[in-house]
């Protein structure tokens, strides 16, 4: 799966959490999840565990921790499939 | 100085009705709203039917934004329907989720009775029984915390005076609405949202069949299952639902030119201590008594004031004894009782929401000038016969002033409201 595949999954993924749609049309992989779409910081854990079951992984409560950005979520990601 | 206290918007979702209108037309046409529930069949209950809303999932991008919707569940949905519907009823905007601005002077009192027992049967429980805590998610316990349904109302009409749940099993948001009117009354908020909700799912149904106090004899017959004041009746029909009302001090309704549905004139909360007869499950028949005295008292009104009473009234043993309970705290004679009707004939006993509902019920027909038909009581218990002529069993015309509801619950709880309908020229 490329970088980009990833991408995509976990903007639609994040896409019904989103508070700040506007955003939503230019997503890069310096874009904040909760300062930038305004995600609801208390549903990071929901997103993860959407991550776990989309990408057939698991993700520790540290690592979860580090995910701030959609680039830090995809690098993430693209380790461990 | 005591505020005046008025009601100025109504929210309903109740079986059969998911808006004031439509309940006033179910009320208006007798239409009972209680149908066959084949989950209870499938899971074993005796009793088959129930009082069931539908139809209140759909629409919702007209109360939640998307992201809001990721974490509400039934009792959420039930409660915040019937009070945007009841906010924008009284004129009021729903504020925008940008918007910083708070109402200071609103508060919100919502009760349940037994919360969303559906959240906790397939969020938390499965999850934790299997080991798997990460697996809850992060929205549960906002969906299983019993102030759930206040928090969600306070956050979506901003809501900045107290915001809370009360929970008084059956007497529940009559409390809420009392509890409320007191609050505005002694100049603590100016405005409160106030009723209760009960969701539809089947637990929190099925201790009520175990109890063997839900009626099992009409499954193939469910628009004759719900008949309070009837020889026949044999239990309570179960219902879910919500009802909502705002209240406002005279003061502030008056100021921005609100519609006034009525005017709450006296109220009661009291119990029965489990004794001289009161239990857990039954009423002290005193402290009913009492309770029906200390609002007419605090009403400033003569029993002969009372047009109309709205009852409790459930379909269970406890029908005539209520019936008793008014003449005798009234000091009247049967013939002399005031009209009385039972919603719960059409609808079922939505539990907690039943007093709200039911109060949305009663200032509807008072305002639209009829009482609807206690169904199922063609056949009246004996020990109602000397009050039938008091008994509403035709839907008719009436103009109704001064109007009673009662609200007795399990723990030996009691709530009685007395409403005066509000004339222009006041």
């Amino acid at each position: 799966m490329t970088e980009n595949e990833i991408k995509d999954k976990v903007v639609e993924i994040l896409k019904p959490y989103v508070r700040n749609t506007d955003n939503l049309g230019s997503v890069s992989n310096s874009t904040h999840i909760i300062t930038d779409l305004e995600v609801n910081s208390s549903r990071l854990v929901d997103v993860i565990l959407a991550f776990e079951d989309e990408f057939d992984i698991e993700v520790s409560d540290e690592e979860a921790d580090k995910v701030q950005t959609i680039g830090d979520a995809v690098a993430m990601i693209k380790a461990k499939i | 100085m005591l505020k005046r206290v008025v009601i100025t918007g109504l929210g309903v979702v109740a079986p059969g009705a998911n808006s004031v209108s439509e309940f006033s037309r179910l009320l208006r046409e007798g239409c009972s709203a209680i149908t066959h529930q084949p989950d209870m069949a499938e899971a074993g209950f005796n009793s088959q039917v129930a009082g069931s809303p539908t139809g209140y999932m759909e629409n919702l991008e007209q109360y939640f934004t998307s992201e809001e919707l990721l974490a509400v569940n039934d009792l959420m949905v039930l409660t915040s329907r019937a009070a945007i519907d009841a906010w924008k009823d009284a004129g009021l905007e729903v504020p925008d989720r940008k918007s910083d601005h708070v109402h200071w002077d609103t508060g919100a009192i919502l009760g349940t009775h037994l919360g969303a027992l559906d959240t906790v049967n397939t969020k938390l429980l499965p999850n934790v029984q299997a080991g798997k805590i990460r697996r809850i998610g992060s929205s549960a316990v906002e969906q299983i915390m019993l102030s759930s349904l206040s928090a969600k109302v306070g956050g979506l009409l901003a809501l900045g005076n107290q915001v809370s749940t009360n929970s008084s099993a059956c007497t529940t948001s009559s409390e809420a609405i009392i509890m409320s009117y007191l609050r505005i009354r002694h100049g603590l908020a100016s405005r409160m949202v106030a009723g209760g909700a009960e969701g539809r799912n089947i637990f929190n149904w099925a201790g009520f069949d175990a109890m063997r106090v839900l009626s099992s004899k009409f499954n193939e017959t469910p628009e004759k299952a719900s008949r309070p004041l009837s020889a026949s009746a044999g239990g309570f029909v179960p219902g879910a639902g919500a009802g909502v009302v705002i209240l406002e001090d005279l003061e502030t309704a008056q100021k921005r030119g609100a519609k006034i549905y009525a005017e709450i004139i006296g109220t009661a909360l009291n119990g029965g201590g489990h004794r001289m007869g009161g239990s857990m499950t039954a009423p002290n028949p005193i402290s009913v008594q009492r309770a029906i005295t200390d609002a007419v008292k605090a009403a400033g009104i003569k029993a002969a004031d009372i047009d109309y009473i709205n009852g409790h009234l459930t379909g269970t043993f406890a029908d005539p004894y209520e019936i008793a309970n008014w003449s005798t705290a009234l000091q009247i004679e049967p013939s002399e009782l005031p009209l009385v009707n039972a919603t719960k004939s059409v609808i079922g006993h939505t539990l907690a929401a039943a007093g709200s509902i039911e109060t949305v019920g009663l200032l509807t027909q008072m305002n639209e000038g009829f009482l609807h038909a206690s169904l199922n009581a063609e056949d009246l218990h004996e020990k109602i016969l000397p009050y039938e002529k008091s008994i509403v069993r035709q839907k008719r015309d009436a103009s109704i002033r001064i109007a009673a509801k009662s609200s007795f619950g399990f723990g030996d709880v009691n709530g009685v409201m007395i409403f005066r309908k509000f004339e222009k020229q006041e």
